[in-house]
């Protein structure tokens, strides 16, 4: 059987949702041992057993930043005797992790998969090029293979398995490259995340200017969505960067996405495009965004968006 | 203080992307642009080299094509450039483009690398956190704000919640958001300078480096298309089409 090293994240006491959803791939692949880094405890650890990690390397870097010590942890650990797989997210510090120990080990990785699978040669993974309209299939040789994918990209599963065995992984001492966490700041966040909202109303150049993309946050109120925008307005300084929504930010996949003011750019269409509903109003009636759009409005988001506000708040 | 940035050229983003038929591989025209994100790491290092009496060196992989990319790096005001251009490097995976990058940094000498977080049309997300290691540094990532008094460096760093404060000695390698500051244009005078700073071509044998094909792109198919639904013009009443789909979707 195969051997999957998953690397979980602890976020506000729990594993995280990326976590779950990378170990119920590990799982399929073969037996999974989670890398779980935070500051663990019996009730993440359960959960960990019940979503089928068979083992666990705790690792509890404090105030250091995680990625120089356990990359480091990590190659000793493994020595020898590596494991098929190493799968991590595309997200902050699984980039950190993954990067520094597949140049330590003197590996390749493939990033931004979208599903990974092994075979008697390696290892095959997919990702979504072009806006996501053409999947690329990537191979790669040598061990262990490392692969970040795509949040979203799998389904997390309680598979009801028993809490694991838990082993402490020890963060060496790596000098120069040690770096140190003094403040943690926590953003206000109000109202629901773009990760979990059932609806998503987002904002693009279209709007014309940063004041305009209140219409997104007044139309986003009554119908309780999280507020994205492109990464076009985010780098113009219009929205902070944890609004953007696309290849570079993050993947979305609500009951209903709203796209205003957004031509629709590769970037943009591989983080929202597997929404089951996608509304766009755009007025250039050639925008790629209706590509995608079960229902396209060609208009001007100044004239139909305070309409649909006015109509939605009178209900 | 000498401040290394990492800089890429790459196709016009405005432009349709095309695959090279057999290999897969992305096909770079001779004309290529600076990769937009790059001027924020470019007009960091700008702003801590002015601040530091220090200079800033551009560190370039790719082809060299007629170069104009690296020169609008260069009219912003970095000193020289450093291209590693080898036809040995087409199809390199983030490994070996962060052995090459390593070596030439190396060569070159630094106290502190930036880069931005992720290429514009490769997009692998690891190279700086590569070249860390490589180079024996920590890795700074995801800066939204970038501070340092010539011994050490402190960074604000993005997270899913709100951002870290992390710092670190010298040398060390930054990544930074678009956003840090906010680029400059390059002036007249920039660009006509741009012309007569020095630009250096090396080769993977100039450096010592192994090229691999380790990764191979296998295949590539058709996504399974999400079909286009109805489009309607806007004639006063089209607010009432989409009110009426969220109310079929149940989300009103």
């Amino acid at each position: 059987m195969a051997t999957v090293w998953v690397f979980v994240e602890e976020t506000e006491g729990a594993p995280s949702a990326l976590g779950l959803e990378l170990l119920a791939k590990a799982r399929e692949l073969g037996e999974a041992t989670v890398v779980y880094v935070g500051d663990g405890g019996d009730e993440p650890f359960a959960t960990l057993g019940d979503h089928g990690a068979s083992m666990l390397l705790h690792a509890q870097p404090g105030d250091r930043l995680p990625s120089g010590p356990l990359a480091a942890a990590l190659a000793d650990r493994m020595g020898d005797d590596p494991p098929d797989l190493i799968l991590f997210g595309q997200a902050y510090t699984d980039r950190d992790v993954a990067g520094r120990l597949a140049a330590r080990l003197g590996v390749g990785l493939l990033s931004n998969a979208s599903d990974v699978r092994l075979t008697d040669s390696g290892v095959e993974t997919d990702h979504e090029i072009f806006g996501g309209t053409r999947i690329a299939t990537a191979t790669m040789s040598g061990k262990p293979h490392i692969v970040l994918a795509r949040p979203k990209s799998f389904q997390a599963e309680p598979s009801g398995g028993a809490v694991p065995n838990v082993e402490a992984l020890e963060l060496p001492d790596v000098g120069g490259a040690e770096a140190t966490v003094t403040e943690t700041h926590v953003e206000e966040r109000e109202g629901p995340q773009l990760g979990d909202a059932k609806v998503v109303v987002s904002g693009g150049r279209g709007l014309g200017s940063a004041e305009a993309y209140d219409l997104i946050e007044r139309l986003a109120k009554p119908l309780r969505a999280a507020t994205g925008a492109t990464r076009a307005i985010v780098d113009a300084g219009w929205v902070p960067y944890a609004k953007q929504v696309g290849q570079t930010g993050k993947t979305v996949k609500p009951a209903v996405y709203i796209a205003a003011g957004i031509s629709g750019a590769m970037q943009h269409l591989v983080g929202m495009k597997d929404s089951t509903t996608i509304i766009a109003i755009n007025k250039d009636p050639d925008a790629p965004i209706f590509s995608v759009a079960d229902l396209g409005i060609v208009g001007d988001v100044h004239k139909v968006l305070p309409q649909l506000i006015e109509a939605l708040q009178s209900r | 203080m000498k401040v290394v940035v990492c800089v890429k050229q790459i196709p016009d983003p405005a432009t349709p992307y095309t695959l090279e038929e057999g290999t897969n591989w992305l096909v770079r025209p001779n004309e290529q642009v600076l990769d937009d994100t790059d001027r924020y790491g470019v007009e960091m290092g700008l702003q801590i080299s002015q601040a530091t009496e220090g200079t800033v060196t551009l560190v370039c992989m790719g082809p060299t094509g007629n170069a104009q990319g690296i020169r609008q790096a260069l009219a912003m005001g970095a000193d020289k450039a450093v291209i590693i251009d080898d036809p040995e490097l087409r199809g390199s995976d983030a490994l070996i483009t962060a052995r090459a990058l390593a070596a030439a940094i190396q060569k070159e000498g630094f106290d502190l690398v930036i880069s931005g977080t992720e290429s514009t049309d490769g997009y692998s997300g690891v190279i700086p956190q590569m070249l860390s290691e490589l180079l024996s540094t920590p890795a700074l990532t995801y800066a939204t704000q970038v501070d340092t008094d010539g011994a050490s460096v402190t960074i604000h760093r993005q997270t899913l919640a709100g951002y870290d404060v992390v710092t670190s000695r010298l040398p060390a390698v930054v990544s930074v958001t678009a956003g840090v500051v906010e680029p400059r244009y390059p002036t007249f005078k920039g660009i006509m300078d741009a012309k007569k700073k020095p630009v250096e071509s090396l080769t993977l044998g100039d450096l010592g480096v192994e090229p691999s094909k380790a990764q191979k792109v296998a295949s590539i198919t058709d996504a399974p298309e999400r079909s286009a639904g109805r489009k309607v013009v806007d004639e006063g009443e089209a607010f009432r089409e989409i009110i009426a789909l969220l109310e079929q979707r149940k989300v009103i």
